[in-house]
Parts: C-alpha cells; sequence; structure tokens
C-alpha cells in the first residue's frame, strides 16, 4: 500500500497520519498542496487534521481548491481509496467528494476530550471493526458539527454510509454523526482522530483498524 | 465597480455564534432581542466591467457553501 499524505498549510496532524499509515505496513509519501499529481502508484489519500490556511473563509473551503486537490479528486472518481480526518473531512465536504457541511460546534466551545463512537457503516475502511461496536478516539475540533439535507441524511442512513456516530452528546451534530463515507464506500471522513490512538503508548490503539483496513483492503485489489 | 456579498446561515442551520450574541445583549440588559445570526460580509473590488454573473460564480464557487449559507450580492 503506498499512502500519500497531504499538507497545507496549516496541517498539524500530516505527521501523526504518516505515523499511522506506516504503522499499518504502508509506504508514505508526502504532497504538498502546491503539487498538481499524485505520486505514481498512490492507493490512498490521507487528508490530515489541522487549521489549513488557518481556517480563513470556512474551514477547509481554500485546501478544497488548492492545485493537489484535482488530483486527489481524480484519484477518488477512479475508485481511489481517500481517508480525510477532521479538517481533512471539513475539506473533503467542501471539496464535494462528500456530502453536507460541518458548522460550528452547537455548543460553541473547542472539544477536545475522547469520545464514545459506535461503528455504524461499512466500506472497506471499516472491515476491521465489527458494525454496532463501540469504540473511544479523541477528538479536537470546534466546527465538527455536521449538517445536510434530510435527503441526503436518508441517503446516508440507508447505504449503511454513516461510518461512526457518537455514543454521547459532542458538538451537536444531526443524528450523532462522526463520520461518513462516499456511495463507493471508499472516500471516508471523520471528525475523530484515529492516527491519534495507533499505539497503546497513546492511550488506546482502537483508531489503528482503520489503517490496517486500508492496507487489507488494497492488498486484495 | 465595489460588490458586497453578504454571507449567512441558512435559515434551520444553528447559529450557537448568534446564540452567543444573543445571550451576552441579554446579561447586558437590552430587553427584547429575540433572535440573532451572525453572518461575514465580503467586499470586492473589481475591474470595471465584470459581469455580476462572474459575481455569483464566485460565490457558488468558494464564498458561500451553499449547503449551509445563503448568499446577497449588492454591486455598486
Amino acid at each position: 500500500m503506498k499512502a500519500a499524505v497531504v499538507t497545507f498549510p496549516g496541517s498539524n496532524c500530516d505527521r501523526d497520519m504518516r505515523v499511522a499509515f506506516a504503522a499499518a505496513g504502508a509506504e508514505v509519501v508526502q504532497v504538498w498542496h502546491k503539487d498538481d499529481a499524485l505520486p505514481a502508484g498512490t492507493d490512498v489519500v490521507g487528508v490530515p487534521g489541522g487549521f489549513s490556511y488557518g481556517d480563513y473563509l470556512r474551514c477547509g473551503a481554500i485546501a478544497a481548491n488548492a492545485p493537489v486537490m484535482g488530483a486527489v479528486r481524480a484519484h477518488a472518481g477512479r475508485g481511489g481509496m481517500v481517508l480525510g480526518i477532521c479538517n481533512g473531512f471539513q475539506v473533503l465536504c467542501e471539496a464535494g467528494l462528500l456530502p453536507g457541511a460541518l458548522v460550528r460546534n452547537a455548543g460553541i466551545a473547542f472539544v477536545c476530550r475522547r469520545v464514545a463512537l459506535d461503528v455504524t457503516g461499512d466500506g472497506p475502511f471499516l472491515a476491521g471493526y465489527a458494525r454496532g461496536t463501540r469504540i473511544e478516539l479523541p477528538v479536537a475540533h470546534h466546527d465538527g458539527n455536521y449538517v445536510a439535507d434530510d435527503e441526503t441524511l436518508r441517503a446516508l442512513d440507508g447505504e449503511g454510509r454513516v461510518a461512526f456516530r457518537y455514543g454521547e452528546a459532542v458538538n451537536g451534530s444531526l443524528g450523532g454523526i462522526a463520520g461518513i463515507t462516499s456511495a463507493n464506500g471508499r472516500v471516508l471522513g471523520m471528525m475523530p482522530h484515529p492516527e491519534r490512538a495507533v499505539d497503546t503508548v497513546h492511550g488506546g490503539a482502537e483508531g489503528l483498524p482503520i489503517f490496517r483496513a486500508a492496507a487489507v483492503a488494497l492488498a486484495r485489489a | 465597480m465595489r460588490a458586497r456579498v453578504t454571507v449567512m446561515l441558512k435559515d434551520g442551520v444553528l447559529d450557537p455564534q448568534g446564540e452567543a450574541i444573543r445571550h451576552a445583549l441579554g446579561a447586558l440588559g437590552f430587553e427584547g432581542v429575540e433572535g440573532v445570526r451572525q453572518g461575514k460580509v465580503i467586499e470586492l473590488d473589481l475591474a470595471d466591467g465584470t459581469p455580476e454573473g462572474a459575481v455569483d460564480a464566485m460565490c457558488r464557487r468558494l464564498l458561500a457553501n451553499t449547503v449551509i449559507e445563503s448568499y446577497r450580492i449588492e454591486v455598486a
């Protein structure tokens, strides 16, 4: 598995994401936001957390239009795997690769703690969890309140595309949605940080199955 | 020429910042503030003759996220 992790100005979880993909056995390459192509042989693209472009205008709005995102869109269009975490999820929504949007937390405050999550979806990124499993991952965000119109919510629900739901009140997200996938399951966006839980020294390794599942899915392909 | 774009969260999208402002006004003793919505204003200095359609395209492509926001354009 070759994983390309994008760095935007203001990304701050890109190194952690590279470590997580490497822990799952990936060859990891770093991609700069001004690159207009992905390295040859890229299997999975990581869009990391942070504050790309200072969160100017809206979280992820400027990054969604960075040169590299044309290549990421094309990769997803070919059925390539893409993982967006936190700001990366916001970027994928702004780029139109995932439906809906992420707005200010209902309680206004920045939320930074470990939260309970239920695995509620299917797809290649989630194959390492039994559906219905409750896990715990860190969240750290100000704008993680997921909103979408009713039609989109019904489609996400009906197609098993709500990857994770919060098991507690976190940010006001509709339906407690913490992460969603694309129609083909190969694009996953999520607010919690699995890359911050890939080693027991992190206080838990319950995020590692996402990176491992990507490796398994790609080995099969 | 100058265009002024006003971007607001759509009705129905929770605006916690607006709510915080409403609470703060109440705490200051201002009565009767039944709702506050906070948005943003973006002023564009444009070359003369820039068609208004171009500003509309800018709004749809970048300045507003039409999933959650509405926008209004005033050209002066």
